[in-house]
């Protein structure tokens, strides 16, 4: 896959009157990559996709979608360019065939084309079979479904998702997330979520917003797992009166008391040194019943960047 | 072709609710029953009407009552069409697709005036019905056609543009017959002044305008008014949708 980058957001700042909905926010995506704009909500998520679309304007800074620019050169930008607003943009007194063929339409498909898209669409989105359905007597997983549809009708390069899971069953938001993943195969997908395993499932990329700023841009993997700490939980039956055994054991760098006889040892990011401290626990017979390895997960860095001034919610 | 394909769809929309229906069938019942009123005293004592014909009776009443019921009608069928957009937010399925904003106002519009032409040929087969059995003045029965076509066009113009203003169908359509009625009966404000009040306040008049054409007569100065009240409300209403995207909605 080329590096080629799909979404340039430079400087980006919006207020609506006095208030600032998002602050100086400047990012990239490449191709073939699924971001994930994660925040409380009020953090500026719906602003910024609007704005990436080309819905709202910016008060300044800007957006190029594939090297266009959103507001200097609005239609080929948006030719290329999916979007699943929060609400679904749909229209419940048209069939799903009726609503598909007019969205195709006005992303430019041409007439003759047209047909062959909508089955494409919605044969990716699950729909076949509902195609003479009315959208307003769907289910809403079926509704959202057809919200990706639209969006994805045209092969933008670009798919951008506010919420695409918000309102949801339990079996619904899987199979949305199966999509999701499976598009990004063929787009580059941005999208907003306050639903930490969703983009800990399905992005390879993930931004944290808080009160209209960027606080975090990390791969995920980096997130998990490669860091540079990871975090052991032990638990023993008969615990040593000493932990200068633990502390001596190379890379362990610091061990906390978590009661119980439970421990959290603060270590270098070494896979085999688990089963280190799992051979001196069982060579000193400490009886170890519990042993998990614990990296810094993406849920305690969301907590700490955007706890710190929570209860500020203002609403997107 | 994108407002072709915008046109078409709206068009085709409007036939997907009962309200589409309703209007068409309660304007038709209505006309009816006046054409039927204006036929028959026009039969029964033609006396009255010393000197005038058919046409200036009957179809030009027919044309001026038919007016007044489209006042009453229009912002029923246009207020949903922008508003209901804004109240959904589907309006940003228009805003983040490749069209301008002239290209989605101008399809809105051109779909609407469609539903409004096909009102104009249904309640004008009524007048033309009269072709059995007399001989019609072609030249103001023209004019006639020509004048409601203008006032159809001129209301709708302006009901899209109210339904760009608010989030809700109700309120843009209280709106638009407010607005429209003013313009309608514009001259009663000049009655008792002269001068350039009475100018402008006839000038103003949708009223008098209509009349000429239902009187049979085709005045450039009348054309060139609707023509300028369906043009400035069409490019308010581009105006508006564009700042939609500056203002929080």
């Amino acid at each position: 896959m080329s590096n080629k980058i799909l979404i340039e957001v430079r400087n980006l700042s919006r207020f609506y009157g006095a208030r600032c909905a998002i602050e100086d926010i400047s990012f990239s995506v490449n191709r073939g990559e699924i971001s994930g704009f994660l925040g409380p909500n009020g953090a500026g998520k719906s602003t910024l996709m609007q704005i990436i679309c080309g819905v709202l304007a910016a008060t300044s800074g800007s957006v190029s979608i594939a090297g266009h620019d959103i507001l200097e050169d609005p239609v080929p930008a948006k030719r290329q360019l999916g979007y699943l607003p929060e609400q679904p943009p749909l229209y419940p007194d048209c069939t799903v065939d009726e609503y598909l063929y007019y969205c195709a339409r006005l992303r430019g498909i041409k007439r003759s084309q047209v047909s062959g898209s909508v089955d494409i669409s919605k044969q990716k989105c699950g729909l076949d079979g509902f195609g003479r359905r009315l959208i307003g007597n769907l289910s809403k997983g079926y509704q959202q479904r057809v919200g990706i549809a639209q969006a994805l009708i045209h092969t933008p390069a670009v798919i951008v998702l506010d919420e695409p899971s918000s309102g949801l069953d339990p079996n619904q938001i899987i199979e949305i997330r199966e999509l999701i993943r499976d598009m990004g195969r063929d787009h580059s997908i941005i999208l907003s979520t306050h639903i930490m395993a969703e983009a800990q499932n399905i992005c390879d990329r993930v931004l944290i917003m808080h009160q209209g700023r960027v606080v975090l841009d990390k791969e995920l993997g980096s997130l998990q797992g490669t860091g540079d700490q990871q975090y052991i939980i032990v638990a023993f039956n008969e615990p040593p009166a000493s932990l200068d055994q633990l502390y001596s054991l190379d890379g362990v760098t610091n061990i906390h008391a978590l009661g119980n006889n439970r421990f959290r040892i603060s270590c270098r990011n070494d896979p085999s040194l688990a089963s280190v401290i799992a051979g001196t626990a069982a060579a000193n017979r400490w009886g170890l019943c519990e042993l998990v390895a614990e990296s810094e997960s993406l849920e305690q860095t969301y907590l700490k960047l955007t706890r710190a001034t929570a209860g500020d919610d203002n609403g997107a | 072709m994108m407002i072709a394909a915008i046109a078409g769809f709206e068009f085709r929309r409007l036939f997907l609710s009962p309200l589409a229906w309703i209007v068409l069938a309660t304007v038709q019942f209505i006309l009816a029953l006046l054409f039927y009123m204006l036929l028959s005293q026009y039969l029964q004592q033609p006396a009255l009407y010393s000197g005038l014909g058919l046409t200036e009776i009957v179809v030009a009443g027919f044309y001026q009552s038919a007016g007044f019921i489209l006042l009453l009608t229009t912002p029923f069928l246009t207020m949903r069409l922008i508003s209901e957009e804004l109240r959904t937010g589907s309006i940003r399925l228009l805003l983040s697709s490749p069209v301008a904003i002239t290209q989605l106002v101008l399809g809105k519009y051109l779909g609407m005036v469609l539903f409004m032409l096909c009102l104009l040929g249904m309640v004008s087969l009524m007048p033309l019905s009269l072709m059995l059995g007399t001989q019609l003045d072609y030249g103001q029965f023209a004019a006639a056609v020509l004048g409601l076509a203008l006032l159809m066009c001129s209301l709708t113009a302006i009901g899209l543009f109210v339904s760009s203003l608010f989030h809700h169908p109700a309120i843009a359509a209280t709106a638009t017959f407010a607005l429209t009625l003013l313009l309608w009966t514009s001259h009663i404000a000049g009655t008792n002044s002269t001068g350039a009040v009475a100018a402008v306040t006839n000038y103003l008049s949708t009223l008098r305008h209509y009349n000429n054409f239902t009187g049979g007569m085709f005045n450039s100065a009348d054309f060139a008014y609707f023509l300028l009240l369906m043009l400035t409300s069409i490019l308010l209403c581009i105006w508006r949708i564009d700042s939609l995207r500056t203002h929080h909605w």
